[in-house]
This record gives C-alpha cells, structure tokens and sequence, in this order.
C-alpha cells in the first residue's frame, strides 16, 4: 500500500493541489500565496457557475423584462415599456382612461404582509416555550430536537395537505363537533384567511424553533439563579435575564419565519382556496391566466426587494446585537 | 404568610416566599429552568404538529373514502396508488432528479467548502456567500419566475425540452443545503491535523486523501442526504420549470388537490413521508456522531 | 566546529500589510548545535512559535534564510523536510488508532511493511505505550497522548524535532514526570530538541542552552547558569527568575568588568556586558537569594515592609533608602531564625560577585 500511495504523491505534485512553493526567501511566500488564491477560485468555479446558471443570473432576466410589454399568448414583445412597473401600482380605468391606485394589487400586497407578521408572531408565541422546553431538558433532550427537526425536513405539500385534511367541512374536526352535537352545519374554516395563517404557522414553527433552541441551548443558568438570588421573579428572570440573551436567536427565527410566509405560494394556493390570494399567487397568476409576464416579473422584483430590506435590518440588528454580546 | 412551610422558605421578597396557604404542604423543589405554562404550551405544539400528520397516515388505512369516518382497515388506498401510473411516473422522475441534484450539488459544495473555510478573509467573500447561501434567501416563488423565464428562452434557442432545467435548477437550491453540514465539520475539524500530516511528510494530496476526506465523510453524507430530501420536497420551483409531462411527485399532489380528494393522496403522502423520515433519522445520526 | 543542526540567518518574518503589519520575528541570527536540547523562552507573542514553524517550513520566512545541516530550507514544503513536530495540542489523527498515528509519517515516506510495523513497536516501548497500542486516540488520557505525539514525531527519525509547548496543557505533576521523559529521550535518540516554552523553570530545568526572546528578537542566548546568573538585559533579568533592579554609578573600567557606587555609597565589583562602556550611570540586578539581612556592615539599608513566609524560604521586603523596594531571600531553618519585625529599620549584605550590569 505505502507504494502504490507513494506513486501517486508525485502525480499530485505535478498537478499543483497546493502551493508546492518554489524560489527562496521572499518568493516562497509570496508564490505560495498567489497559488492558493487561485485554487480557491478554481474549488469554488463549478459552484458558482451553477448558482449564476440557475439562480443568480436568471434574476437578471426578471429585471429586464419587468421592462418589457406583455406577448397576447404570454411572453413578451421585446419593446421598452413602463407599464408593467405603472401596473404594480396603478390602475387606469378601461373606459375613461383615469389613472387611481391599484388597489387589488396594493391590498393583496398589504394582507401579505399581515398575515406573513401574524404567522411571525403565532410561531414565536408558540414556539419560544417550545424551544425553551427543549432546551431545558435534562434527559432525552437529543429526541425532543429530533421531533421538531422532523417536520422541518418534511414536505411543506404534505403537512399543507394534512391541515387541509383536518380542518376542511368533511374534516375530523368538523365531524367530531356535528357527532357530538355541539354543531350542525360544519364550520368553514378551510379556505379563509384563518386557514392560511393556521397552515403557515403549522408549517413554518419549526423554523422558529430550531434557531430560538439554538441560543436556548448556550444559556449558562447560573445566570438565571444569580437572577433568582437577587430577588427576581420567575417573570422577571424571564424577561430581563434569559429574553436578552436569546435575542439573537428570537431575531433569526423572525426572519426565518417572515421570509417564507411573505413569498408563500403552496400554502395559500391550497388552504386559501384560490380567492384568498397572497403575492406569490398574484405573481403566478400574472404568468397564467394573466398573461402578463412584464407585470409577473415586476411584482417578482418588489417583493425581493421587500424580502431584501427585511434582511438587511435583519443583518444590520444582527451583527450590533452580537456586537453587545461579543 | 406562612413562615413555618418548609426550609425553602427565606426572608425577603422572591420565588421562596409562599402566599396564601397555611396549611403546610409539599411543594415542588424549586428549579431553576422551570417556567410555569411553557411545557404546556410545548407540548400542545407537538400534539399540534403531529396531529393532522398521524390523522393523515391514519385514514391513508381507511376502507371508505371518508377521511373522518373510520370505515375499517384497507390497504385499497395504497393498492390504487400503486396501480397508478402517473404517480408511479412522477415518482420515479422525483427520485431520478433528485439522484442527480444531489450528487452534483455534494460534489461542488464540498469542493466551495474547501476553497472557503478555514482560510484568511479573501477578495470577493462577502459576494461568495451571498450567491451560495441566495436560494435560501430569496422567495422560491420569485426564483421560479425567474427559472420560468431564463428556461423559456432557451428552450426556444435549443429546443431542447429534457429533465435537464429541473435537474439544474434543483442542484441549484440544493448547494446550500449540502454546503452548510458540510462546512460545519469542516470548521469543527482541527486545522493542525493536515499541518501535522504535512510535517510528517504527507503530500497535500495525501493529507486531503488520508486525513481531511475521512474526517470530512459524516458531513458529505449529510450534505447529500439534506439536498436528495430537500430536492424530493421542491413544489414550487418545479412547478414553473417543469415542461408538460414533467410532473414530479409533488407537483402532481399539488395538481390533484385541486380536484376531488381520495384517501389514495393519503396513501402516497405518508409513503412519501415515512421516505423523508427516514432519510432524515440518518442524517440526525450521522450529525450526532459529529464529536 | 561541526556544521550546525539548524542555523537562522538574519530571518524576518511579517505577518500582514500596511499599518496592520506585526513584524513576528525581525532578523534573528540563531546557531543551535547538534544533538542539543535547545529552548526558546519568551512570552506569548515574542515570535518563538513563529520561528518554529519557519523551521518546520509551515510558515516561509519574509527575509532570511535557515540551514539545516548546512543546507538552504527555504523553499521547501513541510513534506520536504527532515525535521518533525510536537504540536501544543499534540494534533493526533482522531480516526486512527495509537499505531496508526505513529505509523503515519513512515508510511508517508513509503517504509515497508515489515519495517514500519517494527518502528511502531519500538516507538510505543521508547515512550511506554505498547499496552496502548491499538486504542483510538480519544480513548487515552492526556499524558498518553502526549507521549503517542511524541512517538510519532520521533518514529521518522527526523535530524530536528520541534517541541511546540507540549506540556502546557498537562497539570503540575504530570508536567514535571514528563520534563524528566523528554530529557531521556533526548539523550537515548541523538536528536536535537528544540522545545519552544513560556515556562522559565521548565527551560532552566531541562535546556542545554537556552535562549531568551521577546518582541521577535534573541536578546541572549546562554546555558541555564548564564542566563540565570548573568543576565544581559533587564527584560532577561526580569523573565527569569525574581530581581531586584538597583541604580549604580560607575566607577572604574577594567576588562568586561566594572567598579560601582551603589545609592548607599557602598563601592561593588560587577560583569559588565559588552557596549556598556562609557556608561556612568547604570542599572545592575541582584538576584534575591544572593543577598542577606545584615546588621552589621550593610550593602544597603533601608526599613522592611514585609516578610512573607513560603516553607523553604521567606522573602522580606525592603524599602531602601532611595525609595526603590529590594527584595532579601532566606532559607528557612527549623529554628525559625531571627524575627525581624515589619518597619524596623534594617541592613542588607549583597554577596561577592552577585551583581550585573545589565545593558538598556
């Protein structure tokens, strides 16, 4: 074995995996250096090239074509146009020509962004005492984590689809209400904005959970009995002792939570029955039935740029917390 | 205020004085982690996350086509989606590209991994983690737009119409996904084991061989069970590349919900669910074998 | 004069550009001869690690050159070179087994079979391990693990072995059990040591020479005794071992050694090092146990302050009649000695020959 490894040694050699640095003194390093800058961008090349390929470079198109005029069938004409931008915003009247505010588009983009901050708030007021249960078991803490990391690995289709299941008219809930006569007609739950909050909380909870357990988990408790030890109620330890030191974690599960609901397109489409639109429907829409890929692609560009701003605040709190911590 | 409970009491105001009750009783040992009400709450959360998921697997059994009204046991749900090719076709189309995504998304997040841990700050970073870490960033709605489009041209240049976008634009979201694990156990790994291999005359190709890799195997593993299990998952980025006939597994779901539900979704949804667990109990063991 | 086992020739070594540039080791010039134990002792940051790893080629110097056996090392990767290391954290290949890690390094060399099996074997006895043998790393103690990091670095046979501070991470007494170990493998091998340490004792201890380094320069390099007894520089008086620093006037010159006034008008004999002549005024050392307390005819006086007791001595503390504070050390004795009582005033006596200029 040792020779056959031998041999191959002197193969890599020649094919410079790494600085085999050459010259004297000043010049190794300085050769070593340069080389190792190039093997980096060489080990990162084909990771790249996919990502601009098929994640970052088609972006691009969106933004051109945001400028462009919608196609009868769909597409688009390749001429300059501000009318899918103007459409985002605006409406003109089909018979006179005026111009208002585009209301439907507006209101959609507005319910969105309500229902993404209560779905926030839910997953946090349901998941911060998850998290910190976890976090604060003594044993069998390791299959706890593994109950909430199921769900999150799990199809998103799946668990929308078993929601709908339990809640629709013909649903185990509203049938076990009618059996026990509490009800006759079945409630409709099922296609209702409640539907889609009650789904995307569901959905997205282990988003919140697993971040918050994260910093739940480096919480030194002496801390928490220094708290007690001077006088601190359980409410008061609570809130000005273990609250601040998992900030960081309650922000990122905030983000992780809003980011996805903002964008949500399966679960809406599903639970919301398609009259309770949210933007991604809206988006999906305009490159069906709306055949109108400039203002799809317009709406696509705006809510980035909102997924974007919510990031950048994000970062911005992020890197100033950790800069209290550290 | 009773002052003669039990030792836990003590002067001054805070959690060891007692209100209220003059009849001396046991009380729970006071902890320092316990908050009253939140392992109610957590435990509500996993009643309510499991719930519809075992009701879902439960009525997949159902002998009626009743997804509430238990009609005996069956495997006819399971029967039928076993006979139907379009979920046989879908399947095997989901398990196809995943395969490939997979696998190439491991392959080139492992080499990024490499090229961008443990190794000085370089020229152009901060641009290499946003455009690897960018799938997990922006709205999958948005990047299916935008795959759309981009797809849509050059299927017109090359008429080319194969599984070939879908493989691409899974690989494409599933590098972060394989990069993460992966570079974790690399920035665990202790940087003096390849110095030390080095200084004992291994060849950087042999410190990478004997060395780095072997160590590195537990998160490429995990890497490439993460991004099959999230490229099964993907609904909504296929749902815009997909040509017709392209249907995977869960976009064709997606598509039947639409219509008349049958127990027999049940059925092909907690197949489809066992699969996930399955391969996610793998990668929980093999990120827990970390240390 | 044989060739040197490692010689370093004016090396330099800066780490960053611009105003973050640290300049780690500025044109240090080292001779370490063959088979020698070797210490380099300074605090954290004074550029011995970084000087160690020059050696073992981990880091390429910025300017500068280091010989090993006479011959040019820059250049030359790590893989390259005849020398292995000890590292502080002993970084044992975690998914190898004691064997396998001692193994390592003469597999990479291509050893037969048959003879790396054989060294493994007399690896594992040289350091006491053969029980060990086919444990995985994780599973032995911290001691062990030090002794397979040594055995894997000794089983090549390198020209140099590099010790970086490997028994830092051991408590006291397996520290001193193991100081007592490297000096016996030292001596058995033939191998020249060079062991990097922030642990003045443990260079004293265990050094055949030793030198001193602070802000990535040598400032003296010397057996034990000589750096101990005849420090150079105040930073070296001060590093090792505990000193009294005392203002003198110089009296008279004559060969390398001078005539002093110290601030008591008491007149001293002392080393002088080279460049200090032509000084009036200097700063000497007096290492504590080389003085007394002394009623009749003092070197110095002044009041004491304090007196603490450790066991086998006591240490008093006095304020001299300058103003500067002197510290006396005495060994104790059963009888208890002679009580002296906080703020009496009283006289010190500097033993002959106990007093060194020191360069500034």
């Amino acid at each position: 074995m040792a020779i056959g490894e031998a041999t191959s040694d002197s193969q890599a050699e020649g094919t410079g995996v790494e600085p085999a640095a050459s010259g004297a003194g000043e010049g190794a390093g300085e050769a070593a250096h340069r080389q190792a800058v190039r093997r980096k961008w060489l080990l990162l090349a084909p990771a790249l090239a996919i990502l601009v390929f098929a994640a970052s470079g088609p972006l691009l198109i969106v933004l051109v074509y945001s400028f462009l005029s919608p196609g009868p069938y769909g597409g688009v004409e390749w001429a300059f146009s501000t009318e899918g931008w103007f459409r985002v915003f605006f409406t003109r009247d089909i018979f006179d020509d005026t111009v208002g505010p585009a209301d439907a588009h507006l209101s959609i983009f507005w319910r969105s962004v309500q229902l993404s901050v209560l779905t926030t708030l839910l997953a946090f007021l349901f998941g911060f005492p998850t998290a910190y249960f976890i976090a604060t078991r003594e044993r069998n803490r390791e299959v706890w984590l593994f109950l909430i990391t199921i769900p999150f690995w799990t199809n998103l289709l799946i668990r929308t689809f078993a929601i709908m299941e339990v809640i629709r008219n013909e649903g185990i809930i509203n049938t076990a209400l009618i059996a026990l006569g509490l009800i006759e007609q079945p409630i409709q739950i099922l296609f209702t904005d409640f539907s889609i909050l009650l789904g995307m909380t569901y959905v997205y909870l282990p988003l919140m959970v697993l971040p918050l357990y994260a910093s739940m988990d480096k919480i030194d408790f002496r801390l928490v009995e220094a708290a007690y030890d001077l006088y601190a109620t359980r409410w008061q330890a609570l809130r000005r002792v273990i609250f601040p030191l998992v900030k960081p974690g309650v922000i990122a599960g905030s983000i992780l939570v809003f980011i996805p609901s903002l964008g949500a397109y399966v679960t809406p489409r599903v639970l919301g029955g398609g009259k309770n639109l949210m933007v991604g429907n809206l988006i999906e829409l305009q490159f069906g039935q709306g055949r109108n890929w400039p203002l799809g692609a317009a709406l696509s560009i705006t809510l980035l740029v909102i997924v974007m701003v919510a990031l950048i605040l994000y970062v911005r709190n992020a890197s100033r917390s950790g800069a209290e911590h550290g | 205020m009773a002052s003669t409970t039990d030792v836990g009491t003590r002067p001054g105001p805070g959690p060891g004085v007692d209100t209220g009750t003059t009849q001396p009783r046991r009380r729970r040992p006071f902890s320092v982690k316990r908050l009253p009400g939140f392992a109610t709450v957590a435990i509500l959360c996993f009643v309510m996350l499991y719930a519809p998921i075992f009701t879902l697997v439960v009525y997949s059994f159902n002998d009626g086509t009743s997804i509430a009204i238990w009609e005996g046991f069956s495997w006819r749900w399971y029967e039928a989606a076993w006979a139907n090719e379009q979920v046989k076709e879908a399947s095997v189309r989901s398990v196809v590209i995943a395969s490939f995504a997979s696998l190439i998304a491991t392959t080139v997040a492992t080499m990024a991994a490499l090229a961008t841990t443990r190794s000085r700050n370089f020229k152009g970073q901060t641009a290499v983690y946003a455009m690897i870490n960018q799938p997990l960033m922006v709205p999958e709605i948005v990047t299916g737009v935008a795959l759309l489009i981009f797809f849509a041209l050059i299927k017109v240049a090359t008429g080319y119409t194969g599984l070939a976008y879908l493989v691409a634009a899974h690989t494409a979201f599933c590098i972060p996904f394989a990069y993460l694990p992966i570079r974790a156990r690399l920035e665990s790994m202790d940087l003096s084991l390849e110095t030390a291999a080095a200084d004992l005359y291994a060849t950087p190709w042999m410190a990478f061989r004997r060395i780095t890799l072997p160590l590195l195997w537990p998160g490429i593993l995990a890497g490439l069970m993460l991004a099959f299990v999230i490229s099964l998952d993907d609904v909504v980025i296929t749902e815009f590349v997909k040509s017709a006939g392209q249907d995977t597994l869960p976009t064709y779901m997606l598509g039947q919900l639409r219509r008349v539900v049958t127990p027999e979704m049940n059925a092909i949804s907690t197949v489809f669910f066992s699969i996930s667990v399955a391969l996610v109990t793998v990668f929980f063991f093999l990120s827990r074998r970390r240390r | 004069m044989a060739t040197a086992a490692v010689e370093a020739q004016r090396v330099s070594k800066v780490f960053g550009e611009g105003p973050d540039q640290v300049v780690a080791l500025d044109a240090v010039d080292v001779q370490i001869r063959q088979n020698e134990f070797f210490t380099l002792l300074g605090p954290s940051g004074c550029g011995k690690t970084t000087l160690l790893r020059l050696i073992a080629g981990f880091d390429h110097p910025t300017g500068g050159s280091i010989l090993l056996n006479g011959e040019e090392m820059s250049g030359l990767p790590p893989f390259k070179r005849p020398v292995n290391t000890v590292f502080q954290n002993y970084a044992l290949f975690p998914h190898m087994t004691v064997a396998g890690n001692i193994a390592f390094g003469l597999e990479m060399l291509g050893k037969g079979k048959a003879e790396v099996a054989e060294t493994v074997d007399r690896m594992l006895k040289l350091v006491r391990m053969e029980a060990l043998k086919d444990r995985q790393t994780s599973q032995i103690s911290g001691g062990q693990q030090q002794r397979v990091a040594l055995a894997r670095a000794l089983a090549p046979h390198p020209q140099v072995l590099l010790l970086d501070e490997p028994l830092s991470a051991l408590d006291l007494k397996l520290r001193k059990e193991m100081q007592i170990e490297l000096k016996r493998l030292q001596h058995e091998t033939g191998i020249t040591f060079i062991f990097v340490t922030h642990d003045q004792e443990e260079a004293l201890t265990m050094s055949d020479r030793i030198a001193v380094m602070n802000h990535g320069k040598i400032l003296q390099i010397g057996s034990p005794r000589e750096v101990y007894d005849h420090p150079a520089e105040r930073f070296v008086a001060n590093f090792i071992g505990e000193t009294n620093l005392i203002e003198a006037d110089v009296l008279a010159i004559a060969d390398g050694s001078a005539r002093l006034r110290l601030g008591s008008g008491v007149e001293t004999e002392a080393d002088l090092p080279d460049g200090m002549e032509g000084r009036n005024r200097v700063t000497v050392a007096v290492r504590p146990e080389h003085a007394s307390l002394a009623d009749t005819d003092p070197t110095l006086s002044g009041q004491l302050e304090t007196v603490v007791y450790f066991g086998t001595d006591t240490h008093y503390h006095v304020r001299l009649d300058g103003g500067d504070l002197f510290t006396v050390r005495t060994q104790n004795t059963r009888d208890g000695g002679e009580a002296h009582a906080p703020g009496s005033p009283i006289g010190i006596r500097i033993a002959e020959k106990s007093v060194q200029v020191l360069r500034d």
